[in-house]
């Protein structure tokens, strides 16, 4: 492993001055020449054809350049993303899909003429609901991005029908919207070279393959610009249908063009999180020990596009039991497609499952923490690997210890302060650590400063920080002497920020190229720098060792929370989050990180809920109004903490991905603690006080 | 938003006069709301009349206690005003747990009597709506509803009044001073929003140009003793799922005098007349409160996904009768 | 339907004619170049467009530009002393209170005028004694007060230790 001098250092974020300034450039600030405005007409139905748009009234308008439709759009080349395709046919497949463009010389001419364009449709009947009894539910044959879609091991209905204690419950999580704070944007130019886009991802690189494919192009024909981004939360990892259109505008109108969804627009052309439907059921000695574990989910995908959810993946390597099934079952419906939100799979999975765990400890009388340390499995139960290392008994002591477990009653209801209810909940939190190939180059000139070129991308993770203090250590030299660039698609090629797999993959092609560097420098040069510099590529491969090993992070979250009685209304007062997450590169922007994931969690169980109108098919709370996240007085007190933890395997660094575990399950600590403080089990989010008043 | 012309008022008459003449004009205050609206395709004028600077926008104590709000005074202001805190605590409390610090900087008293609905189907202009297009039907009666009203509803909408100021107005008896083609005249608050009934389009009893110059508020001599109870989804920065305003004079534990208004139950604010009859002269304890309370809600008509706003309404009712008949 | 208009910007007059549609936040932002307060929803319910107009914080996004002639307006690119951070900026990157960036000029300036409310004794929601003669910023003021500051994030746990520091000062 990487010797640390700069890793693990606790240093303000390098983009901090801008941030903070507002000198920071975001994409629809990036300033372009000539550039016009692009806005859309969204489809008010969710399924039909389009059999007629009259244009001329946008088309007659002062300031109108061009309006676009499936009748005159460029034709896309590539036809293996049909989410892609946009205005391509006469076809709707969801409501809210983008029927119109007009590109206009301003904002407020573009939205107008937008509204002005008449579309009539021919309108189908649309399927939009989910439900566990959908009479198409198929078995899709991964799930993301490539796992099994079933698993079996021994007979677990049979050993569940034997086992002294157990508990069948199903859990539902509602549509969730990643919503960062940036709306999605794109700015394009064209030029005799092909095309430039300014554009907020979370990878330049995949995005630009996308659009040369779309349009015919040779990558290197397409650069895409993304030094700063608003965050994504996995809605800005995929090329999304905006992207498409606005390069697409900009050839037709012959000049710049830009677009940013508007906030109602965000929640039909981005993605979102499925819905899921789990049904959980565990089975078990007197003593606790697990005899039975399955797992099974229903969720969905759009018409137009798979997108599986590996929703109880989680459940494959948490606990230990000889009688095992995880299932993934979907519905195709009349809707938009969902996408990945920060940690998908594991988000809602864990929430099922540790409050299924929970469940079962109040029906065994055995303390939620005790029983997941009596399921302790020694080595992965599904693949047998051992794990390249598990801190999960570690986070669940040193955090019950902190939080005060011991002194707590078990029994419901029991704790009562004026008019609030009080109870404390416990569940686990765990996210895969992988990486994927890329590549790096490091510079140094004769006066020994350095410069690392990597795609790589900064959503607000701290990579502009973290990745050069990485660097700096590869180097071996102080962080000051370093100089990052990322966030732009002619660097060299490198995965998105996804999968909490981004510092672990460019870290790792970072330390290739600086060990490929120091190795031409000191061969090579005898150790002195030419006078026009030297430069080495490097590569992250693939990982052999998560062939031998079960790699993953994992935590033990402790929620506390009060309950008003004559209301309803919950309070989290104390939430507490102990992780093992290998090396923590930066001790700073690392701790806002599960902070912030912990936070996330914490909305996801008493707040967000996208509520669809089955009628229309369409959601109806499009807005930060009503599509309510966090706000700062929903924050009380909230404490990370990281175990000590050496992981040679993961990649060099030792450093494992923290972008996602913090989410996982902090809404089930939350409803455990509801449960505990009320006597009320609600396995439905959001936990609201409808579901506990009276 | 559609094009439109945009006057600054100079005084009340002209802004009057013009807007009288212009039947798709609008005024425009703090536009907190009516911009937000507009940027909806809601709310569709060709002309904005810009009174935010008329001089109406100051705050007179009167000598026997009573208070007059000018129509643009900032609601940020009007609930930092030193008496409203002390002697109608239950109007600071109200406009502060409204909106966010920003918004209340911009709103004006007039314009927060004047806010729409903030039914969603209301302000999705792709879905019918029998306030925005009378006859076009409710899509909230069979869609959703949680946050929508338990009272006083009609077949043809169930929406709900989003003002704080407007349910401890109704508690404090205000009336509204409005400036029209006709003269003024004067306004209870309780009287200014209407039911939806059949024409839901129309929100309070407002004609078409008339102008809000100022709110007033009569002397109360128990108003020190009052309050604003909100129950909402998130700790803040959200509308009301229930309110309740009060104000209880309470003597040898007993109940003198009360008002009591909820909010987020219906197309107004909601005074509570039922229950404030069945509480004077009773005694102020947690069985009678409930017991008015009961009489109050007993004409609910709740829907499916908002029955529980007839309990939290009743039990939010109680509790805050309850914490002020303790307060010394 | 285009209007001229003159407002005072971090100091400087500026004058431009701009569609009557035309926000105070769009007006910045496209018309000139001044693109620290942001966009994140534009229908006032995130706070990221929170600017100062005449020193009071507000949401520029339901400010018509037109309506606000003669206004001094700052926003985040005014709030810095030249070299010097203000305090605010200063203990926001200390306190790494934020991630992504994109809410942070919304929260800085909110917090300034915030600052403000509370020097002109403002109560707030959760102020128990409304009749105090000054207010105590404690923890649970500064979440209240900036409960109109959305940070999807969520650096709310670092945000209200940077605004307290300055508070101490």
């Amino acid at each position: 492993m990487l010797a640390a001098r700069s890793i693990g250092a606790s240093i303000d974020r390098v983009d901090g001055p801008l941030k903070v300034t507002g000198a920071a450039r975001y994409t629809f600030e990036q300033p372009v020449e000539n550039v016009a405005y692009l806005a859309v007409l969204q489809s008010t139905i969710a399924k039909g054809r389009i059999t007629a748009i009259d244009a001329a009234a946008a088309r007659a308008m002062p300031g109108v350049v061009e309006v676009l439709t499936h009748e005159n759009a460029v034709r896309i080349a590539s036809d293996d993303d049909e989410a892609l395709r946009v205005l391509q046919t006469d076809a709707v497949a969801y409501c809210g899909q983008v029927v119109a463009a007009v590109v206009a010389e301003t904002p407020e001419v573009a939205v107008e003429a937008a509204a002005r364009i008449a579309v009539r449709y021919d309108e189908q009947p649309h399927d939009v609901v989910l439900r566990a009894d959908h009479p198409s539910l198929y078995k899709p044959p991964k799930v993301n991005p490539n796992f099994e879609t079933d698993t079996h091991q021994g007979d677990v209905d049979r050993a569940l029908a034997d086992a002294p204690v157990s508990i069948d419950h199903t859990y539902v999580t509602p549509h969730y919207h990643n919503n960062p704070l940036e709306m999605h944007a794109t700015i394009a130019t064209w030029s005799d070279d092909g095309v430039t886009l300014y554009d907020t991802n979370q990878g330049p690189h995949g995005i630009r393959d996308d659009v040369a494919k779309a349009f015919g192009l040779q990558p290197e024909r397409v650069r895409i610009i993304s030094p700063y981004v608003g965050g994504g939360f996995g809605s800005k990892a995929f090329t999304h249908p905006h992207v498409i259109l606005t390069v697409m505008a900009a050839k037709l109108a012959g000049r710049p063009v830009k677009y940013q969804l508007s906030r109602r627009q965000m929640f039909a052309l981005v993605g979102y999180r499925t819905p899921t439907i789990q049904r959980v059921q565990l089975g078990a000695q007197n003593d606790g020990t697990l005899t039975a574990i399955a797992h099974d989910v229903i969720e969905q995908t759009s018409t137009i596009e798979e997108f599986a959810e590996q929703t109880a993946v989680a459940t494959r390597m948490m606990y230990a039991a000889p009688n095992r099934r995880t299932t993934h079952r979907l519905a195709r419906l009349d809707l938009p497609s969902p996408t990945i939100f920060r940690a998908p799979g594991e988000c809602p999975g864990m929430f099922a499952l540790e409050c299924a765990i929970d469940e079962l400890a109040n029906e065994l009388g055995i303390d939620p923490v005790e029983l997941r340390m009596r399921n302790e499995p020694a080595v992965d139960p599904e693949t047998k690997h051992p794990f390249s290392s598990r801190g999960l008994v570690a986070c669940l002591r040193d955090g019950a210890q902190r939080f005060g477990w011991d002194e707590r009653d078990p029994r419901p209801r029991e704790r009562l302060d004026g008019r609030w209810l009080i109870g404390t909940g416990v569940a686990a939190s765990t996210y895969p650590t992988r990486r994927r190939p890329s590549q790096a180059l490091i510079r140094v000139d004769r006066d020994g400063h350095y410069a690392a070129l990597i795609g790589a991308s900064d959503i607000g993770t701290g990579t502009w920080t973290a990745l050069r203090q990485i660097a700096a250590d590869a180097l071996e030299v102080p962080f000051e002497r370093v100089e990052l660039q990322i966030g732009d698609s002619a660097l060299p090629k490198a995965p998105s920020a996804g999968g909490s797999m981004g510092l672990a993959s460019w870290g790792t092609a970072i330390c290739d190229a600086a060990d490929k560097l120091r190795a031409r420098l000191r061969d090579d040069f005898g150790g002195v720098v030419p006078a026009d510099g030297l430069e080495a590529y490097g590569e992250a491969g693939e990982n052999h060792f998560a062939k031998q090993y079960s790699m993953h992070a994992f935590g033990a979250q402790f929620a506390e929370v009060r309950v008003d009685v004559d209301t309803g209304e919950v309070r989290v007062p104390r939430l507490l989050g102990v992780f093992a997450v290998g090396r923590v590169v930066n001790a700073k922007t690392g701790r806002s990180q599960l902070l912030g994931g912990m936070t996330m969690g914490l909305s996801m169980a008493l707040h967000e809920e996208s509520i669809l109108d089955a009628r229309f098919g369409d959601y109806t709370n499009r807005d930060f109004a009503e599509y309510h996240i966090a706000v700062n007085a929903d924050v009380g007190r909230i404490d990370v903490e990281w175990i000590d933890e050496q992981d040679p395997y993961v990649n060099p660094m030792g450093a494992k991905g923290i972008g996602e575990v913090g989410i996982v399950g902090t809404a089930a600590a939350i409803a455990n603690a509801v449960y505990h403080a009320t006597g009320i089990r609600i396995r439905e989010l959001p936990v609201r006080l409808d579901k506990l008043i009276g | 938003m559609n094009p439109f012309r945009y006057e600054r008022a100079t005084d009340p008459h002209s802004a009057i006069t013009t807007l009288t003449a212009s039947p798709h004009g609008a005024y425009l205050g703090g536009g907190t709301n009516l911009v937000d609206l507009m940027k909806l395709g809601v709310a569709t004028p060709d002309l904005l009349v810009d009174v935010a600077r008329l001089p109406y926008d100051r705050i007179v104590v009167r000598p026997d206690g009573g208070v007059n709000i000018g129509a643009a005074v900032k609601n940020s202001d009007l609930a930092a005003h030193r008496t409203i805190r002390t002697h109608y605590p239950v109007l600071s409390q109200a406009l502060l747990s409204g909106a966010s610090g920003q918004l209340r900087n911009l709103a004006s008293t007039g314009g927060n009597l004047l806010q729409r609905t903030r039914c969603l189907y209301f302000q999705d202009v792709t879905k019918p709506c029998n306030k925005r297009e009378p006859g076009s039907g409710c899509s909230a009666r069979e869609g959703y509803h949680r946050n929508l009203a338990i009272l006083g509803a009609s077949e043809a909408c169930i929406a709900t009044h989003p003002s704080d100021m407007a349910v401890a107005l109704a508690a404090l008896d205000a009336t509204v001073h409005v400036q029209g083609t006709g003269g003024e005249r004067v306004i209870p608050l309780v009287d200014f929003h209407r039911l939806p009934g059949d024409a839901p389009q129309r929100d309070t009893v407002l004609q078409h140009g008339d102008l809000i110059t100022s709110v007033e508020i009569p002397a109360c001599p128990f108003g020190a003793r009052s309050a604003y109870r909100k129950v909402r989804d998130r700790a803040s920065y959200a509308f009301a799922l229930v309110s309740v305003a009060a104000a209880l004079d309470v003597m040898d534990g007993s109940v003198r005098d009360i008002r009591l208004a909820l909010g987020g139950v219906a197309h107004k604010p909601w005074r509570a007349t039922r229950a404030e009859a069945a509480l004077r002269g009773a005694p102020a304890t947690a069985e009678s409160f409930g017991r008015a309370a009961d009489e109050e809600l007993a004409h609910a008509q709740p829907l499916a996904q908002n029955a529980f706003k007839v309990t939290l309404a009743r039990n939010v009712i109680v509790r805050t009768l309850l914490d002020l008949a303790e307060v010394r | 339907m285009d209007v001229e208009i003159t407002f005072s910007v971090n100091g400087a007059a500026r004058r431009l004619s701009v569609d009557t549609r035309t926000t105070l936040l769009d007006a910045l932002r496209e018309r000139l170049g001044i693109t620290g307060p942001k966009k994140g929803c534009d229908h006032g319910q995130c706070g990221a467009c929170t600017i100062l107009i005449d020193g009071r914080r507000a949401n520029s996004c339901l400010a018509l530009a037109v309506a606000h002639q003669g206004a001094e307006l700052t926003t985040i690119e005014g709030l810095a002393d030249g070299e010097h951070l203000h305090p605010l900026q200063a203990a926001f990157i200390t306190h790494d209170a934020f991630q992504c960036g994109y809410c942070t000029p919304g929260q800085i300036c909110s917090a300034a005028g915030m600052l403000r409310e509370v020097e002109q004794g403002w109560p707030s929601h959760v102020t128990a004694d409304l009749t105090a003669p000054a207010i105590v910023l404690d923890d649970d003021e500064i979440r209240e007060r900036m409960s109109g500051n959305l940070c999807r994030c969520a650096a709310y746990a670092n945000i209200v230790p940077a605004i307290a520091e300055v508070v101490r000062r």
